[in-house]
């Protein structure tokens, strides 16, 4: 696969630039894989998708270090053929989604209780800041802590912090050996289980369970694979299904109810929602097809200990928890230190911000 | 150039008056431990960093958290600054007092709050030992996985100020990896919950931009750590090398077979001489250089992966590659390496610790420049190393007591720092800026950098009372640090005027 490098860093900071002396917004975009989640930001359109390529990767460093244009099939791509993974697998959510957009949105997939989150391997990143600096933060080695950490700062994020045009992360050897199965337990029970496999060295690298059965996903050595295969049992599972789960293209997201997520405490209960769930992340995420207000919905959240996302444009103001009032002033205050004049995605996350 | 508090080049601190500050604490806060005689406060003048000492103002040792709240609010008020302190074991001064400030040692917060099996956390007070940690989750066979060298004596809220490592972060990830949630206190003394009980949190990653921080952006008083299931079995090989380099190109060799060891190590011929008269390891003390490659997991895989390793490691050139036969002498393995300071400690007066990292296959060069540096400056250099994620530590061997050498082991620690910035890595890995290495600071960023940094602690504490001068340097003493310090015959920051 032909990857197409070009470095279009001196344009995207000219916009910033220009946007900074006529004091004009701007909205960020990468491929607009994601523009459905959040707060519609207005503005005038920044595309990342011609600063692209990947600029340095050394598959024995475990680093790779890409541009925020980048297509992430071209970066997977890369790592696949050097038998290396982005292990929190992030969802693509459309063809062309740029890397720069799965580290702003900060998603990660099904392996994440396990392998950690996007902003997990985020090791450095170069970033245009609201002073109309292209600035360099981090770098590429594994352990590096001199000054803030800024880098993981701009996972999820959602581009209201600065422009990010290169991210230099952490990458890991695919697992030597994966399967998948399907068992037929209710969610009580597979709950259950999960807790206690969760405490001992079952290499479970995905759980999620549709009401009807638990799935698993076990990767590593062909040795811990096979015991806890036959000791957990159940019938054999198309690995495709994780994929599925991840894109969001299971038949469970065809409902036309608004998709919202939640994000519990590992161990909370089985829960009785105004809706549809799918449970995935050993129940840590839990996704919801609900009519049911906000308010509703994040009460039931807060109050096991967890919040609520809406997954669906349009059908909350507040696609994103409120926040309590001192983080919403430390958040306002970092906004202003990063970017003063208010000009990358203004409310993208929250009006306030 | 000094790296004690500089008011002229670092900052003017406020002028606090100690005996009205005093009586008002002693008024306000009736029941709160405050040391305050000269003979009290001499314990408190350094960290890990002996060589560097200031006597604090006060010293507070607080046991509720309502008593750190009033005295933040107290302090804000009065413009008094704070600077926090665990256990007191950083290497790089970020706990080292003010004569105009209190020092707020955390460390009587020692209570493990809840361990809970099921839910895989532990939730403890920023005071306890990393150890500690731990061993309450040992009953039920979990974990708390960063461990760093000293965990039986650092704090749980210094690892999170430092973002500490341990031997099992390339597998099992530094601090900000196994943390959950992080309740802290403003500089106002306002509580604030950074993360979560879940995996996620609602906004900014301000949890993950608060690790690291070294008591700059808030006050540690509650940490909710993640609990691993631990391993089946962990195994340790050993393997001898005729050269640095072959060692060195070995640790690439098993990452690209495909394995992330649990722990991998290295140390050169002069440690391994020092820490096999120490420990008694049972270290080939011929060898220019051992890796010690741990393997851990499942003991299926431990024993599939063992044998790829040993095969890689021969491939690689070792000399010898020996498996240990039992636990006893798994533990004696680790033992050297987790004892190589203290070992170095042993043969030769005083020691400095250097915390760069780099790009791994950079090592070879990067040794040789040591080696070159060490002659040039006529002090020994000791490596060890931790491998797998290239994090190094040299070890700078020196006598304080000969006239001008503290300050020749200094100046060869900045060379060494800036070799590794050089080769495209950071001053430090995971000791932490500090105030040790405030000035190679200036080697890392740029004017704007700084600027930025600077501003991010603004966004937290305007004042700038929480531990000032740490971490992050003025642009005046990088503009006077570069005059003294000139780069291939170029004056880093240029566009400043010099002072
Ligand atoms: C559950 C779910 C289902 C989805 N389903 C669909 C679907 O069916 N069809 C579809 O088209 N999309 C879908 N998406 C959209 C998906 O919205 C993600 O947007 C995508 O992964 C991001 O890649 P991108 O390049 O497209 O980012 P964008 O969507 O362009 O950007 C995502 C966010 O990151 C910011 N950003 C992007 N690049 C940068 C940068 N370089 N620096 C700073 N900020 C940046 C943007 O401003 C924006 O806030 C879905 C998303 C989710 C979560
Ligand atoms: C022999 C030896 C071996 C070591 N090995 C390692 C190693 O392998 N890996 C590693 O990472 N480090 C290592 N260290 C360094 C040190 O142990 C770590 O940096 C540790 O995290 C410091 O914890 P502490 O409780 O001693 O913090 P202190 O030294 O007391 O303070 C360190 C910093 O944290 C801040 N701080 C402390 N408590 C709080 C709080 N509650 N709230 C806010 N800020 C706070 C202080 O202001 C200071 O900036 C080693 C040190 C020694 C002496």
């Amino acid at each position: 696969m032909s990857v197409i490098a070009n470095d279009a860093s001196a344009q995207l900071l000219d916009q910033v630039n220009q946007a900074l002396a006529a004091n004009t917004p701007l909205r960020i975009q990468g491929s607009g894989s994601k523009s459905f989640l959040g707060r519609q930001a207005d503005g005038v359109l920044l595309d990342t998708r011609e600063h692209r390529g990947i600029v340095s990767y050394d598959p024995t460093e475990l680093v790779v270090t890409v541009r925020a244009g980048t297509p992430l099939t071209e970066l997977e791509a890369a790592l696949d053929a050097a038998g290396q993974m982005l292990p929190c697998e992030p969802p693509h959510f459309a063809e062309g989604a740029t890397v720069g957009g799965m580290i702003a949105a900060g998603l990660s997939g099904p392996r994440r209780p396990w392998s950690g989150s996007v902003r997990d391997f985020v090791l450095g990143s170069r970033v245009i800041t609201g002073q109309g600096k292209h600035l360099r933060f981090g770098g590429e080695v594994m352990k590096n802590v001199a000054g803030y950490d800024l880098s993981r700062l701009m996972a999820g994020s959602f581009g209201c912090l600065g422009v990010l045009t290169e991210v230099s992360l952490k990458v890991l050897p695919k697992p030597r050996l994966c399967t998948s199965l399907r068992l037929e337990i209710d969610l009580d029970r597979a709950l259950l289980k999960l807790a206690e496999w969760g405490q001992q060295p079952v290499p479970i690298s995905a759980a999620s369970h549709d009401g009807k059965a638990l799935y698993l996903r076990l990767e590593g050595g062909e040795g811990s694979v096979n015991a806890a295969r036959e000791r957990i049992g159940g019938e054999d599972l198309d690995p495709g299904y994780w994929n599925e789960l991840r894109e969001q293209r299971l038949a469970f997201f065809a409902d036309p109810r608004p998709l919202w997520r939640l994000s519990l405490p590992n161990n909370t209960p089985a829960l009785g929602l105004p809706g549809d769930q799918l449970v995935d992340w050993a129940g840590a995420q839990r996704w919801l097809k609900s009519d049911a207000d906000a308010v509703t919905i994040r009460g039931i959240a807060i109050e096991v200990g967890g919040h609520a996302t809406c997954f669906t444009a349009g059908a909350t103001s507040n696609p994103f928890q409120p926040l309590s009032a001192p983080l919403l002033r430390y958040h306002r205050q970092l906004k202003a230190a990063l970017d003063p004049q208010g000009i990358f995605n203004p409310g993208r996350m929250y009006s306030e911000v | 150039m000094n790296i004690l508090y500089d008011e002229r080049v670092d900052g003017a601190l406020p002028k606090v008056d100690k005996a009205a500050l005093l009586a008002e604490l002693q008024a306000q806060l009736p029941d709160l431990d405050i040391l305050h005689r000269s003979e009290d406060l001499k314990p408190y003048e350094c960290d890990g960093l002996s060589a560097y000492r200031t006597t604090p103002l006060l010293v507070v040792l607080p046991e509720r958290i309502e008593q750190v709240e009033t005295l933040l609010k107290l302090c804000h008020q009065r413009g008094v600054p704070v600077v926090a302190r665990g256990a007191g074991t950083g290497l790089s001064g970020g706990a080292l007092p003010l004569e105009q400030g209190i020092l707020l040692v955390m460390a009587r917060f020692n209570k493990i709050l809840e361990v809970d099996p099921a839910g895989r956390f532990a939730r403890v007070q920023p005071g306890v030992r990393n150890l500690a940690i731990s061993q309450a989750a040992a009953p039920y066979e979990l974990y708390y996985a960063p461990d760093p060298s000293s965990q039986i004596a650092c704090s749980i809220g210094g690892n999170v100020a430092e973002n500490a490592g341990g031997v099992h972060c390339l597998k099992y990830g530094l601090t900000v990896h196994n943390l959950l949630k992080v309740d802290i206190l403003t500089v106002e003394g306002e509580r604030m919950t950074l993360g979560s009980d879940a995996l996620d949190s609602p906004g900014f990653d301000l949890l993950a931009l608060f690790t690291g921080s070294e008591g700059m952006l808030g006050i540690v008083t509650e940490v909710t750590v993640k609990l691993l299931p631990k391993p089946q079995v962990a195994k340790v090989l050993l393997a001898a090398f005729d050269s640095v380099e072959k060692a060195g190109r070995a640790v690439g060799d098993i990452i690209a077979a495909g394995i992330i060891p649990g722990g991998l190590e290295m140390m050169d011929n002069l440690s391994i001489r020092a820490a096999e008269d120490f420990i008694h390891a049972g270290y080939p003390v011929d060898a220019e250089a051992i890796l010690l490659c741990e393997l851990d997991g499942v003991e299926a895989d431990v024993h599939d992966d063992c044998a790829r390793v040993s095969e890689v490691l021969k491939l690689a050139g070792a000399t010898e590659v020996r498996l240990a036969r039992d636990e006893a002498e798994r533990v004696r393995f680790w033992a050297g390496r987790k004892n190589a300071f203290p070992a170095v400690g042993r043969i030769s007066p005083d020691y400095y610790c250097m915390d760069g990292t780099i790009p791994r296959r950079e090592l070879p060069g990067v040794l040789k420049g040591i080696s070159d540096l060490s002659e040039q400056f006529g002090l020994r250099v000791a490596n060890v190393f931790h491998a797998g994620d290239g994090n190094m530590h040299p070890l700078i061997l020196f006598d304080a007591n000969q006239p001008g050498e503290l300050e020749r082991a200094e100046d060869l620690g900045g060379k060494i720092l800036e070799l590794c910035v050089k080769v495209g890595g950071s001053i430090t890995g995971e000791h932490g800026v500090g105030r040790e290495k405030i000035n190679q600071m200036c080697s890392q960023f740029n004017a704007d950098e700084l600027t930025l940094f600077h501003a991010v602690k603004a966004a937290f504490d305007p004042s700038g009372l929480l531990n000032p001068g740490k971490n992050i340097p003025t642009l005046h003493r990088c503009a006077e640090f570069g005059r003294m310090h000139i780069h291939n015959g170029q004056l880093p920051f240029p566009e400043l005027e010099r002072f």
